[in-house]
């Protein structure tokens, strides 16, 4: 059984069709990367895979379980035990430090321990920025903080938006690195993206158009590394 | 780390580390709390500064002899019945018929420090009589007979049965005098004006009699319900005297304190329900900036429950640090006003910091409701979108 599964997903605003019959299927700790023009049906996408939002008519599996049934309660549930959140701007609370904003995703998940949030920044190399308010902290630095909160609780699934879509060069390599990391560790990364390099590390690629899949293109060569032209 | 912990930590992290946005919301908090405790405190303590203001009108109460005359024992007995802290003044009174320049007056004599203590209000042009031998004489009867301070005058007194035959078999009437200094010069408005006051001692000397008190004037800081216990308890108890209300004094007391404290009641009520709005405002417009972490504690998993009781839990904590800064701040605030209002100082009530920070907390908690209800109506996704 496949970790994730879309089975006819249609999203419906009036009368545009924001997801126009899709189909696809993620399997558990492959590194799925989501391109497509602006207005292509990415974020929609991205929204229900994130159980943030439900589709008009369709089935999304995670796990066996049919998200787009269940309430707004349990998609809630869902989403903090399945799903690690990246987002491109960061997002972070500003008034908590790095390895606060970590905890907060324990606090809701389970129970707060500041030693593994701790490690969660080693890994990211940010422990000694720890104690530093987001705004003492660097773009590529704030990602990584999210990076460290999207991972912290072991979830089924890293789903990031455009997570390098604010950073320079340099920190782009230092977060597609985490997610070779993360990869190799047996997580699903599901990397929604504008950014044909980013895009080209996965070991697959779909492309959206107007709300339907126009291209699938799987990585034959993949390193999850990434190569700068 | 304990959930609770954890809790607390995010919590005073957004008060302390959010100091400039909180800042606002914890002085419309304090100041609500500052004006409520100020005002509850001025409330509770109307009566008693009120009281006070109204013995300088006079006594509120009075003693008369059930038969004849009483003695001071009698007063003390009688004033055994009442708080020592509630007696302000008493004044006993024994009035006879003297003489001066050969014209009858009527004179009184009483314990002059009781008599400027129960009738503050009396107007005295030179000084009160301090030893023997010195006299208050009213206005009129001043002027009258013609006398100033400093005028030595001879008052005497006639007394019953004391016709004697001289010794061409006429009736010679013995006089007693006594020589008495002018002064000061009483003036009222009433009909003390046409008395001349002496001390209780001299007044037996003239008349050559043991003390016998026709009247005693009491001013007494009581509510009205207090004054009629007194006044009810005595009159059982001492068999002697008769207590009784003076009823145009303790009624207007009474009436006046009624609308004073109902106002000051209705101004805490109003700025109550002003308070609410003002924190209501202030914490709706602090969800509304804050929709974005909202949304992003949503994303990361946070339930509608735990949403409310973060913000609940901020602006308790808030409610209860302008609660603190409240009641100091109103004990402050009530001083002040007593101060200049009433020229005396307030009593601290410590009851009533707890109830100002509980009244506070609860205050913010109720005005906040409605925003953080809101507030869990943000849709997460909006985060994602970068809204």
């Amino acid at each position: 059984m496949s970790l994730l599964e879309l089975k006819d997903v249609f999203k419906i605003y009036g009368e545009l069709h924001a997801l126009d019959s899709i189909n696809m299927k993620v399997e558990k700790g492959e590194w799925l990367s989501i391109m497509g023009p602006s207005g292509s049906g990415k974020s929609t996408l991205m929204n229900i895979i994130g159980c943030m939002d439900k589709p008009t008519k369709g089935e999304v599996l995670l796990d066996g379980v049919d998200i787009a049934k269940q309430s707004s309660k349990n998609l809630t549930a869902i989403r903090r035990d399945k799903i690690g959140l990246i987002f491109q701007q960061f997002h972070l609370v500003n008034y908590l430090t790095a390895v606060e904003n970590v905890m907060l995703a324990q606090y809701y998940h389970s129970m707060p321990d500041e030693k593994e949030a701790m490690e969660a920044l080693e890994r990211v190399g940010l422990a000694d920025r720890a104690k530093h308010l987001p705004s003492q902290l660097s773009g590529g630095e704030q990602q990584r903080v999210c990076v460290a909160r999207a991972l912290i609780n072991y979830p089924e699934i890293i789903l990031a938006d455009e997570p390098t879509g604010n950073l320079d060069e340099a920190n782009e390599e230092i977060v597609v690195d985490l997610f070779h990391k993360l990869h190799n560790e047996g997580t699903t990364l599901i990397v929604v993206t504008h950014d044909p390099e980013v895009a080209e590390v996965a070991q697959r690629k779909i492309v959206l158009r107007s709300g339907k899949i126009s291209k699938e293109v799987v990585n034959k060569n993949f390193t999850g590394k990434i190569h700068f032209e | 780390m304990k959930k609770r912990r954890m809790y607390f930590r995010m919590i005073t992290a957004s008060l302390i580390r959010r100091r400039s946005r909180m800042l606002v919301a914890l002085l419309s908090i304090a100041i609500g709390a500052t004006i409520l405790s100020g005002l509850v405190t001025i409330y509770y303590d109307v009566p008693r500064q009120m009281g006070a203001q109204f013995r300088n009108y006079g006594a509120n109460m009075i003693f008369t002899a059930v038969d004849g005359s009483f003695t001071q024992d009698d007063i003390n007995s009688g004033l055994s019945y009442i708080k020592k802290d509630d007696i302000v003044g008493v004044a006993p009174y024994r009035y006879e018929n003297v003489r001066i320049r050969e014209k009858s007056i009527l004179a009184a004599g009483t314990d002059m420090e009781g008599a400027k203590a129960a009738s503050p209000y009396w107007s005295i042009d030179g000084e009160w009589p301090s030893k023997d031998s010195e006299i208050l004489i009213g206005a009129n009867a001043a002027e009258q007979y013609e006398l100033r301070i400093g005028d030595d005058v001879t008052v005497s007194y006639t007394p019953e049965n004391a016709q004697v035959s001289g010794d061409n078999g006429e009736d010679i009437v013995e006089d007693e005098t006594i020589d008495f200094k002018v002064v000061g010069i009483l003036d009222t408005g009433g009909n003390e004006e046409d008395y001349v006051y002496m001390s209780m001692s001299d007044l037996e000397k003239l008349t050559n009699s043991e003390t016998k008190i026709d009247v005693a004037e009491l001013s007494i800081s009581a509510s009205s319900d207090q004054l009629k216990k007194y006044s009810q308890e005595i009159s059982n108890q001492v068999s002697s005297i008769n207590a009784r209300l003076i009823k145009r004094v303790t009624a207007s007391e009474t009436t006046v304190l009624t609308k004073l404290q109902a106002l000051v009641l209705l101004v805490t009520v109003v700025v109550l329900a002003l308070t609410m709005i003002c924190v209501a405002t202030t914490m709706t417009a602090v969800v509304t900036e804050r929709r974005k972490e909202i949304g992003l504690r949503k994303a990361i998993g946070a339930s509608d429950k735990s949403i409310i009781w973060e913000f609940m839990g901020e602006s308790m904590l808030l409610g209860c640090v302008g609660g603190i800064l409240g009641s100091v701040l109103g004990f402050v605030f009530a001083q002040q006003v007593s101060i200049h209002v009433f020229s005396s100082s307030i009593s601290f009530r410590p009851l009533l910091v707890p109830i100002t920070i509980l009244v506070s907390v609860a205050v913010t908690g109720i005005s906040s409701l409605m925003p953080i209800k809101s507030a869990t109506d943000v849709d997460p996704a909006l985060v994602l979108k970068g809204e």
